[in-house]
């Protein structure tokens, strides 16, 4: 366990006081359908085990599950074989499953058997478009420059994907980057010519593409395996083992289908394919419980989840920046430096900054309390500030000349005469909190932006709403709040909402 | 010169500047328990007077005592407490009602309730602050409510000294006259030592016993009312009398 893993942990505990007799095993999956199924599957099957299950399914992109895995944030995740010889590890010739396994144990991560299908990438047109231009095979793609290319951002950057795609085909063309999960719709409405896609994709059947063949055999194979620590209870080990060789291309692609098009839950989904295979527990009596499909739980975990997001950002900020303001305000050559590294916080994107986090935090929620806790900094430090300097001259020096002892300046003059700006930039900086603590959801931080995420990866509009809907009640609802917090510490004539309120 | 108990504020040779001299090599004593008026064109260095009084500021030369000593080097909010400092606009905070701010340096010095109660129920006699005002907030008060609460807060410590920054210039002369005649009552109930910086030589004339000219980077002339009006040192000090006749 790393230094910092051990900090985070010891941060969990103390913020919770609550210590697990043992800890749950932390299944994580990539963000797609595919991975979502397969992600859901494991979680289940060990807990028809008996193992306690932490999920960060959707936990992101190759990058953070295997750095995660590697932390030790993660136990388990289910990656490809393609991936682990081209993006993870840079294996030359035949990635054979030894020479895989001998490139992960450095990193005390264990390959098992695979699924027994294998999702290699490919590039799909729609079958209009290939009949017209008389697309067949990628090789065709030369001669037709002017075909409008979007690929997923991670297919561009991979070695294995469009850099070596290019290479060998001799493309020239650059694709723009696109979100997978919305690449079909564009394909549909005719927005874009071609894609990359997954071979077990749903999509490729529903809306009739075509995928071109690799007649240079540039994809390698993408079997999916489950990746575990190599410290994984062994019991835990031997129940993943069960699941090699249950599925074929075309089982996976329908299970991909039925969770895009069926409108089937992921969680359904791999609970029926656990059952149809024989995969749960044999021992008699034990009860297969399937996961509830339970809106109001559901809701009512993110939207608690988002909150302590939220709380936990925003209170601290407000200390500091309060505390960062009246430093400001007490000692002038402070206050340039203070407000333009608060100001930097601000410019950062919030995906970077939390991609940024994850080597020194790891994932989940610390991380991005940090990150929400940087961006409420700059609205509320900002405002006080402002409110602390605009304070008349007269006021000042009579607080001064009448003997106030600096705290008592604080507590019963300044403070109080900035506590409208004040509270109205704690307002701003929650309100932004609860729309960024959306994005929390890309590094395993849960919340309203788990189904956001998840619904983007499915092209499912209802859980998109599930997660969109209940954090714009949230932000309308803090409006609220905050109103009467203002009411309660801010007399009446002074309050923001009233512009006739000033110093007299 | 007398015994020092006469004096409450003595400065000698006392020097202030800032990016230029105010003035330099001011010698000056202030009697006690008399209202003293700082008269002069604005830029003199009026305040910056009283302000060497209340040990805001410290001189660059010389030496000033106030009340027999020299101020602390720490623990000045105490010294500044025996102090009242009132100002023009009356500088009344805005968050706090009326009697909020006249009471505030008493619930810091954690008196009583009663006691506070009795001393504002006593101040808001002397100067007239009658009605259903006390949790009234400064802008729900007349200009001359609010130049009465800032006398009140600055005398409610029962402050050895009083030091007034032209505190009655920005009221209309009506009030004005009426503050006047409250102040007066109060400094007959109380006689406390004030240091009463205005431009105004007609309301010195009313208002002090000692009067101090300053311009040209000193102090021009001081003495009793009577004395300088008598015989002024000079031309200048003459116009300015002749201003307000």
């Amino acid at each position: 366990m790393s230094l910092r893993r051990a900090l985070a942990r010891t941060i969990v505990v103390a913020a919770s006081c609550v210590v697990a007799a043992e800890e749950p095993i932390v299944v994580a999956s990539k963000n797609f359908t595919e991975a979502y199924i397969l992600g859901e599957a494991v979680a289940q099957l060990l807990e028809s085990e008996g193992f306690e299950v932490d999920r960060k399914i959707g936990l992101g992109g190759t990058k953070i599950c295997y750095d995660a895995l590697v932390e030790g944030d993660v136990d388990v995740y289910v990656e490809y074989t393609g991936t682990i010889a081209e993006a993870i590890k840079d294996i030359d010739g035949e990635p054979t499953r030894e020479k895989l396994a001998a490139a992960l144990a450095p990193d005390g991560v264990e390959m098992l058997d695979d699924f027994g299908f294998n999702n290699t990438y490919a590039l799909a047109v729609p079958r209009q478009v290939a009949e017209e231009r008389g697309l067949g095979k990628i090789s065709d793609l030369v001669d037709h420059p002017d075909l409008r290319m979007a690929v997923s951002h991670e297919f561009l950057e991979r070695p294995d994907g469009w850099p070596g795609l290019q290479r060998l085909y001799g493309i020239q063309e650059i694709p723009d980057g696109i979100e997978h999960a919305l690449a079909y719709e564009a394909l549909a409405d005719g927005s874009i010519d071609l894609t990359d896609a997954y071979s077990t994709d749903g999509e490729l059947k529903r809306y009739e593409l075509t995928v071109l063949a690799d007649d240079r055999g540039f994809f390698p194979a993408y079997m999916a395996v489950p990746l575990v620590r190599a410290d994984l209870d062994p019991r835990a080990r031997a129940v993943l083992r069960r699941v090699a060789g249950t599925l074929n291309d075309a089982e996976m692609s329908d299970l991909n289908a039925a969770a895009v098009f069926g409108g089937r839950s992921t969680e359904l989904i791999a609970a029926s394919y656990l059952v149809d295979k024989g995969l749960l527990a044999t021992n008699a009596g034990a009860d297969v419980v399937l996961p509830q499909d339970n809106l109001v739980a559901r809701l009512t975990k993110n939207t608690g989840r988002h909150l302590f997001l939220v709380a936990a950002a925003v209170i601290p900020a407000t200390l500091v920046a309060v505390g960062l303001a009246l430093a400001i305000f007490k000692l002038p050559w402070f206050a340039r430096g203070a407000v333009y590294v608060a100001g930097l916080m601000q410019t950062i994107p919030s995906i970077a900054l939390l991609a940024l986090l994850i080597p020194l935090v790891g994932i989940g929620w610390l991380p991005a309390v940090i990150a929400l806790f940087l961006y409420a900094l700059l609205p509320i430090l900002r405002n006080a500030v402002t409110a602390l300097t605009s304070i008349e001259p007269t006021l000042r020096r009579v607080a001064v000349a009448m003997g106030l002892k600096p705290a008592e300046e604080l507590r019963h003059v300044f403070v109080p005469l900035a506590m409208p700006s004040i509270v109205a930039g704690v307002r701003t900086a929650t309100v932004i909190c609860i729309g960024t603590a959306t994005l929390a959801a890309f590094i395993g931080a849960g919340g309203l932006g788990d189904p956001i995420v998840k619904g983007l990866a499915l092209n499912d509009t209802r859980l998109i709403l599930e997660g969109a809907v209940p954090a714009a009640l949230l932000a309308v609802l803090t409006e609220l709040v905050f109103e009467q917090v203002e009411r309660w510490l801010v007399p009446g004539h002074l309050r923001s909402s009233n512009p006739a309120g000033a110093a007299t | 010169m007398s015994a020092p108990g006469e004096f409450a504020v003595v400065l000698r040779g006392v020097g202030k500047r800032f990016d230029d001299w105010v003035f330099r090599s001011v010698d000056l004593v202030l009697p006690a328990k008399r209202t003293s008026a700082i008269v002069g064109e604005s830029g003199c260095g009026k305040t910056t007077l009283l302000q060497l009084i209340n040990a805001v500021l410290r001189p660059d030369e010389g030496s000033v005592e106030v009340l027999g000593a020299s101020a602390p080097d720490t623990g000045l909010e105490a010294f500044r407490r025996r102090i009242g400092y009132a100002v023009q606009g009356a500088g009344l905070f805005p968050h706090l009602t009326l009697v909020e701010n006249v009471s505030l340096l008493a619930r810091l010095e954690r008196w009583d309730d009663d006691d506070i109660h009795a001393r504002v129920g006593e101040l808001f006699d002397l100067v007239g602050l009658t009605g259903d005002l006390d949790n009234r907030y400064p802008h729900e008060l007349s200009g001359g409510q609010q130049h009465r609460a800032g006398l009140c807060r600055a005398m409610m410590l029962k402050p050895d000294m009083l030091l007034l920054d032209e505190p009655f210039s920005a009221i209309d002369p009506i009030t004005r006259v009426d503050i006047y005649g409250e102040f007066e009552t109060l400094q007959g109930h109380e006689r406390v030592t004030t240091v009463l910086v205005t431009h105004d030589i007609r309301e010195a004339r009313r208002l002090a016993d000692y009067l101090v000219v300053m311009g040209g980077g000193g102090v021009v002339q001081a003495g009793g009312v009577d004395e300088v009006v008598s015989s002024p040192a000079n031309d200048e000090v003459r116009r300015l009398l002749e201003s307000g006749a």
